[in-house]
């Protein structure tokens, strides 16, 4: 079976929504395709309103209230513009009739495309395992990542 | 006629791919579906990504913007 690993490295919603384009069309056409969320990209599957469940330091409390949270809160990497750039483009999108970024993220989870967030990214940036969304399959060191990406076909750093 | 019909008509990248993928899997081997879409590169993607999954392609016609695919689930 042809399979893709991507590393979700980026939290801007261009990127995340690249990444679900070919999450979605790979999965449709069949492969294996695993997402390894790092870095900036454990923002994209930050659930909006599951909070923590342990009590944070002030640097993770920081940390929490400066990043984006979740998927509808994500600037674009260009042409932000404090949010009136990022709105505009997803007016423009939703009248071309692409796809939300919500919207992929469970067709992605219905056609198998397998979730899983850094440890490390996890740890660096205070979010606890309870605050991400429930398409998230797995907590993971990279290791687990290079066991899926050894045997794919295609892996890209996004 | 189909036992079944899909419409992506407006539909852009990724939307026929991922629909056509989504319908297909909840049908039952041996029965019909009619796709119809406007989006012009999933015309040809459309039908060969369902080939590759062992999916028989009855057919693709053009009705003026609307592209139509016939398959039969494997």
């Amino acid at each position: 079976m042809t399979k893709m690993a991507l590393i979700v490295f980026s939290g801007e919603l261009d990127k995340a929504l690249a990444t679900f384009v070919l999450a979605t069309g790979a999965a449709a056409s069949g492969w294996d395709v695993t997402l390894f969320f790092t870095f900036w990209g454990i923002n994209i599957v930050r659930s909006e309103n599951k909070c923590a469940l342990e009590k944070k330091d002030v640097m993770s409390k920081m940390f929490g209230a400066m990043m984006p949270k979740g998927c509808e809160s994500l600037p674009l990497s260009n042409m932000h513009m404090m949010g009136l750039g990022t709105s505009m483009m997803k007016k423009r999108m939703k009248g071309k009739r692409v796809k939300s970024l919500k919207e992929m993220i469970a067709d992605a989870k219905e056609l198998g495309v397998k979730f899983l967030v850094c440890d490390m990214s996890m740890d660096v940036m205070g979010l606890q395992k309870e605050e991400f969304i429930d398409e998230v399959d797995e907590i993971v060191g990279v290791g687990t990542y290079l066991k899926e990406a050894k045997d794919a076909q295609v892996t890209l750093f996004i | 006629m189909a036992d079944e019909v899909l419409d992506v008509t407006g539909l852009t990248c990724p939307g026929p791919l991922v629909e056509s993928k989504k319908k297909i899997k909840r049908m039952e081997a041996g029965t019909t579906l009619e796709i119809r879409g406007t989006h012009a590169p999933s015309k040809k993607e459309v039908p060969e990504m369902l080939a590759d999954q062992g999916h028989e392609i009855l057919s693709v016609t053009q009705e003026g913007d609307v592209w139509v695919v016939t398959v039969r689930k494997a």
